[in-house]
């Protein structure tokens, strides 16, 4: 016959259907009476199947061996493809389907036929048991049931030849065949004849059924002689000499085995009759690994932590790269804890591991934790432990058939797979959950940005607004980009709102109620902009639609409103820093004429906020003159001092309601644009002298009022030169209450600096003041259009 | 789609580095070094107050001409860099994200086994390997 070259899915397949045929467990030759019952099964006519039989050889032999029945299973692929039997078709036809048998008991077989997918562990060894090495340690499985391992008597003889089929031992606990994860380095050789016995675990003399057991299937490892091995989990001489006992006592092992077997042999037969899983746990392992949980867990429903358990299966000495691949396999949810499923799956790998098993890639079928209580899982019910969590009603039917065990590998994989989208929520959610780091970004500090409205303030004091005024001045001269941010959108909103005071309040940052306050504080400006349009019920129309509010503050503190300024500044550069710097200062009260239009174009041109802002002195000078300045009183008081200078002066315009005396105004726009300007000299080397800036809020304001107020004048008229109207404001400041003498000092250093930062700011001035010039336009068109649609009702 | 994919701890040194190509891992090596200071300078950029802001995917981080180089850092300055092949212009950046959730699930995975101490080299872990080789072998 010639050789026979079989695939992988083959391979598996066909070691499944030898062993189930090998119902003497003799690993050699197939029962004629069940191969007959498989060749009926397979559904072919009488004389293919004698034909087949002969082609095998079989029938010169008188019996089927291995390779005969492989080959007569290739024969029935072929029969069943529909090709003529020849000894050569079963090399040359390639991709056979593999045979269909009908049979119920096929039943599986076909099913698992159909579902077989290459397993590389069946290759070649097909050993249904795995006599454990003499010399290896492993446990001796008891070998729980024989049912195919009874009628072994013949099988003494095969087992002393091969007393040590496989290397490794301890075979897993297939029912008597399923070694597929066995590796049986003696490929065709297992003589595991010791198929049937389940799970051996004893290591006593009776264990030399477990040599058998070899073949046993590992489910059935009785704990206590484990227990000997595994508490310890370095103990494994015991078992090793267990092993050891095996080859001798192979003989006895018919004896032994079929007196041990007979207490397993229901069990074993209940799992032979369906292709039990190898990697099924017997109730004695099981119970087994329960008391284990249980010394370190009492609570059976509880988890073991992942540091308790690293600890306890270091103690098996297995090399941490084995262990940790176990525990990927065996902590499903992925939660760095076992629970008690989790852990007897841990444990059966160990042990599977110990005696030689290579792990699987996917954990098996009846291994997984039974996460969802699938009881439609009940043909597999026989099996202990855990039953295969059917993932997919798809790969229920086949994982039922508590088959073959290659099946196994891939319901895993199937399963695993199909848990992922189907029924494992808990896992999917696990990994959705991590998932979400994503999308916690915003933190809830309420320092920095909050993204919700704040609810406006309708009596806001004024102290408090020029308190906080003060504060954010004195802390961080960046902060004005806030309230400037904001409130361009603000006045952009708002711009068309030629509503008075509300309007202006609404505008000025903080939706002051009070139609004089101009506070820029940067809550307010978020306020504003949130709320502008709730209490500036007058305002109507937008005319044209407010730029966006500036991203980072639409509602914060001051401070706050300062830390994003100075963050927006160390993220942006100086210059932007400035930049940013710069809006918030803006008027928080959109002057119908001019508000709306530098407002509209501060957010779209940063730049340009910058040079509105720094221009801002200048902008005085335009809007003074439809503006009254009386508002810029209460800006000075209130914070705006940066960057509000534009909006300052836009506020003298857009409200003239408000009157203040040109003086007062004056000074409030100066104060607002020396705020600005200082700022301004802030924001450009905001990262720098932040230190500079707390220094002394009301000085500055003070000296900033000085300035602006003498800046207003002379720049009333102009709209370009910054620093001449600096200088001449700060050279010429009236006397103005407060205390000049040391603001003159003061503000001669402040002119330095602001020199200092007008001539980097120069460019930006310029490019500002031509926005500056169409939005005002703009306003103005849009002003009339407000009065068209409304008379003067704030007035 | 990646090419090469690195995982690199908080001091700076990988943990895990695979690419495609095998013949010319050392650029790969070379690329994703050289774009740590682009991470760096990205993380740093967001200052004290951003941290808790900070988008944990920094996106494009050093484009090349044949190659892109993606950035994405955990909270605990873990930085995952994917380098990808720049003929694949149907990659968008929600891919790239996808992409770079995966590989921080799989890394919290490797993170929760017990036998896996922190700072060692991932080698261990068969899951995050097969995830990677799923992310590389699209691209071939």
């Amino acid at each position: 016959m010639e050789g026979l070259t079989l695939s992988d899915a083959e391979q598996k397949y066909y070691s499944d259907l030898f062993s189930y045929c090998d119902i003497e467990s003799t690993k050699k030759v197939a029962a004629n009476g069940r191969v007959l019952e498989l060749f009926r099964a397979a559904q072919l006519p009488n004389d293919v199947v004698l034909q087949i039989m002969e082609l095998c050889g079989a029938t010169r032999l008188g019996y089927f061996g291995r390779s005969q029945f492989y080959i007569a299973l290739k024969l029935v692929a072929v029969a069943q493809s529909g090709f003529p039997l020849r000894v050569e078709s079963i090399n040359t036809v390639k991709d056979l389907p593999l045979p269909r048998f009908v049979a119920s008991k096929n039943e599986q077989e076909s099913r698992h036929a159909a579902s077989y997918s290459s397993d590389s562990e069946n290759q070649g060894s097909y050993s249904g048991v795995i006599p454990p090495p003499p010399g290896r340690g492993q446990v001796k499985k008891g070998s729980v049931s024989h049912d195919t391992v009874q009628p072994r008597t013949s099988a003494d003889q095969q087992e002393p030849a091969s007393p040590v089929v496989s290397p490794q031992q301890s075979p897993p606990t297939s029912p008597h065949t399923w070694r597929k994860h066995s590796r049986h380095p003696s490929g065709g050789n297992s003589e595991r004849p010791l198929t049937g016995p389940g799970p051996f675990w004893s290591p006593f003399g009776e264990a030399q059924s477990g040599s058998s057991a070899g073949d046993a299937v590992w489910s059935g490892h009785s704990p206590p002689p484990p227990q000997e091995t595994w508490v310890s989990f370095a103990d494994t001489p015991p078992t090793s000499t267990l092993l050891t006992m095996h080859p001798a006592s192979v003989q006895d092992q018919t004896t032994v085995r079929t007196v041990a077997s007979a207490t397993t042999a229901n069990e074993i037969r209940r799992q032979s009759s369906s292709y039990d899983d190898p990697w099924k746990i017997t109730d004695e392992q099981r119970q087994y690994y329960v008391n284990q949980f249980k010394t370190i867990q009492p609570d059976l429903n509880g988890f073991i932590p992942g540091s308790a358990a690293k600890e306890f299966f270091t103690k098996s000495k297995l090399p941490i790269l084995e262990l940790s691949h176990i525990w990927e396999l065996s902590d499903f949810d992925k939660d760095g804890a076992l629970t008690l499923d989790e852990f007897c799956a841990a444990f059966h790998l160990v042990v599977a591991r110990k005696n030689g098993y290579d792990l699987p890639e996917k954990l098996p079928e009846s291994l997984m934790p039974k996460l969802i209580d699938l009881e439609d899982s009940a043909d597999v019910g026989d099996q202990p432990g855990e039953v295969g969590y059917s993932g997919s009603p798809a790969e229920a039917p086949p994982s039922k058939s508590p088959s073959m065990p290659s099946l196994n590998q891939t319901w895993p994989e199937l399963n695993q797979s199909s848990e992922q989208w189907e029924t494992f929520s808990e896992r999917s959610s696990s990994s959705q959950t991590l998932t979400q780091f994503d999308s916690n970004i915003a933190p809830a500090d309420p320092d920095t940005a909050i993204v919700h409205p704040v609810p406006i303030r309708m009596t806001p004091s004024k102290i408090h607004m020029q308190e906080m005024e003060l504060k954010r001045t004195g802390s961080d001269h960046t902060n004005p980009t806030s309230p400037l941010l904001v409130k361009p959108s603000d006045l952009s909103e708002e711009s068309k709102i030629n509503s008075s005071v509300k309007f202006a309040s609404g505008n000025t940052v903080d939706g002051y109620s009070s139609s004089d306050s101009f506070t820029s504080d940067p809550e307010q400006i978020g306020n504003n902009v949130t709320h502008q349009r709730s209490h500036s019920g007058t305002s109507p129309d937008n005319t044209a639609p407010p730029p966006p509010p500036p991203r980072p503050q639409p509602s914060h503190s001051r401070s706050s409103s300062l830390d994003m300024n100075r963050t927006f500044a160390v993220t942006t550069g100086q210059q932007q820093a400035g930049v940013v710097a710069h809006p918030p200062a803006v008027p928080p009260r959109p002057q119908p004429s001019q508000a709306p239009g530098p407002v509209v174009h501060r957010p779209v041109d940063a730049d340009g906020l910058i040079t509105h802002t720094s221009t801002s002195p200048q902008q005085i000078p335009e809007q003074p003159n439809f503006a009254d300045f009386s508002q810029f009183e209460v800006f000075a008081a209130s914070n705006v001092n940066e960057e509000q200078d534009d909006e300052a002066e836009k506020h003298p315009e857009v409200l003239p309601v408000e009157k203040a005396s040109d003086p007062a105004s004056s000074l409030r726009v100066a104060k607002t644009d020396s705020k600005i300007e200082e700022k301004t000299a802030a924001s450009v080397p905001a990262n720098v002298s932040k230190g500079t800036t707390p220094l002394a809020p009301p000085p500055k304001p003070v000296r900033r009022r000085l300035k602006s107020e003498d800046e207003l004048r002379p720049e009333v008229d102009e709209h370009t030169q910054k620093t001449g109207v600096l200088a001449a404001v700060l050279a010429s400041q009236p006397s103005i209450p407060r205390s000049v003498g040391k603001d003159k000092k003061a503000i001669q250093a402040s002119i330095r600096r602001n020199k200092e930062t007008n001539t980097v700011l120069a460019r930006l001035n310029s490019e500002l003041q031509q926005q500056l010039k169409d939005v005002l336009e703009e306003r103005i068109s849009l002003e009339v259009q407000l009065e068209q649609l409304r008379p003067f009702s704030h007035l | 789609m990646a090419v090469c994919v690195a995982v690199i701890a908080k001091e700076n040194y990988p943990l895990y580095i695979r690419s495609i190509p095998t013949e010319n891992e050392l650029k790969f090596h070379y690329m994703v070094h050289t774009s740590l200071d682009v991470v760096d300078e990205k993380i740093s950029a967001m200052g004290k107050a951003l941290v808790d802001q900070r988008e944990l995917y920094l996106g494009l981080l050093y484009p090349t001409e044949d190659y892109k180089v993606y950035g994405y850092v955990t909270n605990s300055k873990v930085k995952f860099v994917m380098v990808v092949d720049s003929s694949n212009t149907a990659l968008r950046d929600n891919e790239i994200r996808s992409m770079f959730r995966k590989l921080h699930n799989s890394y919290t995975d490797v993170m929760c086994n017990p036998f896996y101490n922190p700072g060692d080299h991932i080698q261990s872990s068969r899951a995050f390997d097969s995830m990677v080789t799923s992310m590389m072998i699209q691209v071939c």
